[in-house]
């Protein structure tokens, strides 16, 4: 999977009640929809600034608080390509993974608002195109990688009627 | 080398013998999904053309979030999940029975060593009687119940001995409070904390319940306790489940070990927008307050509400304040106690028992710049349904004292 796309930075702590209030949450399973909230306590005029393939990058513990998956639905549904941060919180990493939304772990200081970034999830790095610089990033356990290579954990059922990691 | 209550538990749930850091496929023992994220479970149970759950005996759903309903859509999610728990024969709760989090284990679904999952953060609340449970996404949670499995990464473990007596006016919440304030809200993410200590021996399992509620709120996967006399009574008496306890090894390898003493700590409020912004009382006194609340998962309980009670009792509130019970059971207590009429007749409101107001959806969004005092787990900016409110967190007693001065309050001035 190579992305390729636009930073969007924000800082540490990122609760899931910025990435989608619980106020638009419970209304609806229209994920195109809630996807017009994205981040919207924090900048309101986020979801009309990205571009298809742009990045949220961000410092550690993103995805912190509750465990709706409506969260990185949203995101994905806003055509984000990956979330970059230096740590995401457990419960947002597990539904990163099950919804098929890539999460990349490495340091972020280097990277800034507008910054263009490419990514190469098989090998491993973080180019910022902008900058010149190379990034190394923290490797995906092998459940994770295979879950994200089935399309995420509903193809994998689908495929498996199981889990199958053997 | 020894292994602590969550190496144990996952490793017989696995039959595996694991250690931190591997990646298991684990039996569960009890599954649970609420209102806000049990529409979206059953809908990818649908496209993983699954057509029955593995046991109904052993899932739950709850309308908690919103209930009742106060929207359309809302109601129409609702109806879908009804429909679902029917068809399937899956245990149900409706709208006023309660908050998941006390139904569990108040309901006797879950029980000391036992794996659980929930589709809910707080779901760490049962490991105060020595379950392993662990907040899921929809996705997983679709995947537990075709499967009855789920795969866990076994986590580290941040052991928090707890050593002393908790002063008078100084609760299980300030506690927990003050060790999120100390270690930050990603101070054990990705581990399971682990709470021992005489402080943690002299509380009540209903008290205990709220520091396991919390542990999330310091990015734990779960919040562990042994079990005690205390617990095996308190399980006896909700549920007619056999258990074994499980107990960490002497020589049991942690990730991190913290002392405290906890015996000279004041009472704790979180402020403004995190739960890890915690002061002492002292230092926050005084901040007007127009609305409290008191309730939730994390202190809606009976020993809450009597704590409130006591504080209430023969005063009028300044500021608003809505109490909602955490369960039927627990309002039906109230009422036989008279603590409803207490609360009523010092100017409350008491809304349906389950979440309440804490999570914004209805009953009580705070209006622009007010401040909120809420014995709830999570003060985010937002989070109440006004993201130009702010939302201040306390014990019972705490919210009680600050409501009747209108002001953030130091509740040991009450204690009779
Ligand atoms: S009471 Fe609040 S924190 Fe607890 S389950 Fe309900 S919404 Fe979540």
């Amino acid at each position: 999977m190579d992305l390729k796309g636009q930073v969007h930075k924000f800082g540490d702590d990122v609760n899931t009640d910025y990435i989608i209030s619980g106020r638009h949450k419970f209304k609806t399973l229209d994920m195109k929809e809630l996807a017009k909230y994205v981040m919207e306590d924090l900048d309101p005029e986020f979801y009309s600034k990205v571009k298809a393939g742009d990045f949220i990058v961000a410092g550690s513990n993103f995805g912190c608080g509750s465990s709706r998956e409506q969260a990185p639905l949203a995101i994905i549904n806003a055509d984000i390509s990956a979330v970059v941060a230096k740590s995401f919180a457990r419960i947002f990493y597990r539904n990163c993974i099950n919804t098929g939304l890539p999460l990349i772990e490495c340091d972020t200081d280097q990277i800034d608002e507008g910054d263009e970034l490419e990514v190469d999830l098989q090998k491993g790095v973080l180019y910022n195109l902008s900058k010149g610089i190379e990034i190394a990033i923290t490797p995906l356990p092998e459940v994770m990688l295979k879950i994200l290579s089935d399309g995420g954990l509903v193809e994998h059922f689908k495929k498996y009627g199981a889990f199958n990691f053997d | 080398m020894g292994k602590t209550i969550a190496e144990k538990i996952l490793s017989q749930k696995s039959g595996k013998d694991v250690k931190a850091n591997d990646i298991v496929v684990a039996d569960l023992d009890f599954i649970m999904g609420q209102d806000g994220t049990s529409p979206l479970a059953i809908k990818a149970f649908q496209e993983m053309q699954a057509q029955r759950v593995f046991d109904p005996a052993r899932i739950a759903m709850v309308i908690d979030h919103s209930a009742p309903s106060p929207l359309e859509g809302v109601s129409e999610l609702h109806r879908q999940m009804r429909s679902f728990a029917g068809e399937q024969g899956i245990c149900f709760y409706d709208i006023g029975d309660g908050v998941c989090h006390q139904l569990m284990p108040e309901q006797g679904h879950v029980v000391p060593g036992n794996l659980v999952i929930g589709a809910d953060s707080h779901t760490c609340t049962y490991g105060a009687i020595n379950v392993f449970s662990t907040g899921v996404g929809s996705t997983d949670l679709a995947a537990g119940l075709i499967s009855g499995k789920l795969w866990f990464k076994v986590p580290e473990t941040f052991k928090f001995v707890l050593n002393g007596q908790l002063p008078a006016g100084v609760y299980s919440k300030d506690l927990i409070l003050h060790l999120i304030g100390d270690i930050t809200a990603d101070g054990a993410t990705y581990m399971a904390a682990e709470y021992v200590g005489e402080a943690i021996a002299d509380l009540s399992v209903e008290a205990r319940f709220t520091i396991s509620n919390m542990a999330i709120e310091m990015g734990a996967k779960a919040g562990l306790m042994e079990a005690d006399l205390k617990t095996m009574d308190w399980v006896k008496q909700h549920s007619t489940k056999s258990f074994t306890v499980v107990k960490a090894d002497a020589d049991a390898v942690y990730a991190r070990v913290k002392e405290y003493d906890v015996s000279c700590l004041d009472p704790q409020v979180a402020k403004p927008h995190t739960v890890d912004n915690v002061s002492p009382i002292g230092e926050v006194a005084g901040i007007p307050i127009q609305q409290g609340v008191i309730g939730t998962c994390t202190n809606g309980r009976m020993e809450d509400l009597r704590i409130a009670a006591g504080i209430l009792q023969g005063r009028k509130v300044k500021s608003r304040l809505i109490i909602a019970p955490s369960s039927r059971q627990v309002m039906l207590q109230a009422i036989r106690e008279g603590l409803i009429e207490i609360f009523l007749e010092s100017g409350a409101a008491v809304v349906t028992p389950g979440c309440g107001p804490c999570v914004g959806t209805h009953n009580g969004v705070p209006s622009d710049g007010e401040n909120v005092i809420s014995t709830a787990n999570r003060n985010f900016k937002g989070r109440m349904g006004n993201n130009r409110a702010f939302v201040y967190l306390g014990s019972p007693a705490t919210v009680a004292a600050s409501v009747i001065k209108g002001e953030i309050s130091d509740p040991r001035e009450y204690l009779r």
